[in-house]
């Protein structure tokens, strides 16, 4: 959960700096024509008094990944909640295939083709893998009374879609908790993309990984991008989105910090704005102080 | 965790250990291992060789219908409360429910002179709405199921004695032996089968229809995966598309069900209802579901261990009386089964997640 480390503050740096040339106005004037998959307009979001997000733009075109960047409580979670419609959003527009929407539940955004995979909700760890790749679109066969889940089917397609991932087990029984991180976050991606997602929101999918298995994650998130998906990817570690994105937006206590296509911003930059810029400048010079 | 395979090299990674023929025996054999019913068998084996060694009596035929009677009172409610727990909550209420509805069918027929089937359905009503009012207070408030059907415990408790008191005048309900339907009832809730010449009841039966239609549910359909997925991870469950709030009221009013038709037992076995009954049973279910390998926090178990753990509770407190040891001693032996069956299960699952 994401709530600013000070709310009385005023939320973070207004004029965000933006670098020239990169401020692509994430308006109807997006790349292609088409309208992007998932647009936010001055979304905002409070919690009571407690104001997570502000006047957040972001669109979310296919075939393309945007990843959404910033520190601890800048408001990256809430941001994806929205999307996913685990929460409702208290001001702005969000749009889906160019029209206003309200989502009231996850099962809605999941109905539109958005999906969600959630940093600390994954999957079910004490449930088989199998039965977390189909959890809430179970294969069933047989009329009512006696409808029944499609065990068979359901270990098939598994089975062959975690290969299609590369991801080899031996025994599809085994609970999602025995696997590795970086194969739990595959399974929820393959389920994602098995699903029809046409928008995959991945939240910090490489925070717990070690570097091979971000990489694995890295490669999934690059794969469903070239199947043509909308991927909006959260992270704190710009080298993992300077790898894979192709927009980038820092958000620092609930605001645009920084919005900038790959053109318009080297890993250099980005990590400065991540990392807190001016700030990081700011204590670097106390700490150095009175030396 | 040390899952070492699969994740290294994405593409064709060939995972499966090179070994060919004793990697699926050993993984039989934890999979056999990890099953959470493994524990209950264990014990009651255990508990089944000690009485047959120690008492000739528990040895007979009629014993084991005497066992499996008790064992069924308990096991019925076991069932429901199993589910419950696999979707992560408890139902303090549970022991005391079964007292409500068992009043409110006796004294509803009673008082307006109806056929009983009337105070049955009247009943049935009641003990569903009372599940369903745990449920919809727990998903509202969210806040722990202890918390709720402590509250729910404490006022049922209160009112079985206050109403049954203001009706009758009496801390008991008037018997119903003489009234229609009565006797078609009994059948149904209380009735004594004989077979091959011993007395079998009938609740025995229902016990395990009960138990082996919950499996079927909890194995083999969407809900029963989603009564996992509630009580493994809510969260997740719902960011999936999980009906979660669906799933735990129904699973409040399935208690409720199993609550009114061991009421109903209850009430057409003797005819008549103590208002104070019931007080701590509420424990003993969630025990045997505990020593059938459920877990207290939610998202793990089956229905097979509870029955198994219900014919542990019907061993011991039958086998006590068959040894002819101080029955005081039964719960004693109760505490200690139950701290045992938790060591074992703990250390099962130990084993079976070790890689």
């Amino acid at each position: 959960m994401t709530t600013p480390e000070n709310p009385a503050e005023p939320a973070g740096p207004k004029g965000a700096t933006t670098p020239a040339g990169a401020a692509e106005p994430a308006g109807p004037a997006a790349p292609g024509g088409a309208a992007p998959l998932v647009e936010l307009v001055g979304v905002g979001k409070t919690y009571g008094t407690i104001r997570a997000l502000d006047g957040v733009d972001l669109a979310v075109h296919p075939g393309r990944v945007s990843c959404v960047l910033g520190d601890n409580g800048a408001g990256k979670s809430t941001l994806i909640k929205i999307i996913a419609g685990v929460h409702r959003h208290t001001s702005g527009e969000l749009r889906i295939d160019g029209r206003p929407v309200r989502l009231d539940s996850p099962r809605q955004a999941l109905d539109r083709g958005i999906a969600a995979v959630h940093q600390d909700l994954a999957t079910v760890s004490l449930m088989p893998v199998w039965r977390n790749f189909f959890l809430g679109s179970e294969l069933t066969r047989g009329r009512w009374p006696f409808q029944r889940l499609d065990v068979a089917r359901m270990r098939a397609v598994a089975d062959a879609e975690l290969r299609g991932m590369g991801i080899v087990l031996d025994d599809l029984d085994q609970p999602v908790g025995s696997l590795s991180g970086g194969q739990r976050q595959s399974v929820a991606i393959a389920r994602a993309v098995y699903f029809g997602a046409r928008v995959l929101i991945l939240d910090e999918p490489t925070a717990a990984l070690g570097v091979k298995q971000s990489g694995v994650v890295l490669r999934y998130i690059a794969a469903a991008r070239d199947r043509g998906l909308g991927v909006v990817l959260i992270t704190h570690n710009p080298h993992h989105a300077h790898l894979v994105g192709d927009h980038f937006t820092v958000l620092r206590l609930g605001s645009v910090e920084l919005a900038a296509p790959r053109s318009g911003v080297t890993l250099d930059e980005l990590t400065r704005h991540m990392a807190g810029g001016a700030e990081l400048a700011q204590l670097e010079r106390e700490l150095s102080g009175p030396a | 965790m040390s899952g070492a395979q699969g994740q290294a090299a994405p593409p064709a990674a060939p995972a499966a250990p090179p070994a060919g023929a004793g990697a699926p025996r050993r993984r039989t054999a934890r999979r056999l291992l990890g099953r959470p019913e493994m524990g209950a068998l264990v014990g009651a084996l255990a508990v089944y060789l000690l009485f047959y060694a120690v008492a000739p009596t528990f040895r007979h035929v009629d014993s084991l219908s005497t066992v499996l009677y008790q064992s069924s009172t308990l096991g019925i409610m076991g069932v429901a409360v199993a589910l419950l727990m696999i979707g992560g909550e408890f139902d303090l209420s549970a022991g005391v429910a079964v007292t409500t509805s068992a009043l409110t069918a006796s004294m509803f027929a009673f008082q307006l002179t109806l056929n009983v089937w009337a105070g049955v359905c009247v009943a049935l009503l009641l003990s569903v709405a009372i599940g369903a009012l745990n449920g919809f207070l727990l998903v509202r408030t969210k806040l722990p199921s202890f918390l709720i059907t402590l509250a729910t415990f404490l006022m049922l408790q209160g009112l079985n004695l206050a109403v049954t008191k203001a009706i009758t005048g009496e801390v008991a309900t008037d018997s119903i032996r003489d009234m229609d339907g009565f006797d078609q009832a009994k059948k149904v809730f209380a009735a004594t089968l004989t077979i091959g010449g011993t007395h079998l009841r009938v609740t025995v039966l229902w016990w395990l229809g009960f138990a082996c239609l919950a499996t079927w549910v909890l194995l083999r359909t969407r809900y029963g995966n989603w009564v996992f997925a509630v009580g493994g991870n809510a969260e997740s469950a719902r960011a999936v598309g999980v009906p979660v709030a669906f799933v735990k009221v129904s699973l409040f009013m399935t208690v409720g069900f199993a609550a009114w038709f061991t009421g109903m037992h209850q009430l057409f076995a003797f005819n008549t209802v103590q208002s104070g009954g019931g007080v701590g049973n509420e424990l003993r279910y969630i025990a045997a579901a505990v020593i059938g390998g459920c877990l207290l926090t939610g998202g793990y178990g089956s229905v097979f261990g509870p029955v198994v753990g219900a014919f542990l509770f019907g061993m011991a407190s039958q086998g006590i009386v068959y040894a002819d040891w101080d029955p005081d001693w039964f719960m004693f032996f109760l505490g200690a089964m139950l701290l045992l069956a938790v060591l074992l299960n703990l250390w099962v699952r130990r084993q079976a997640t070790r890689r």
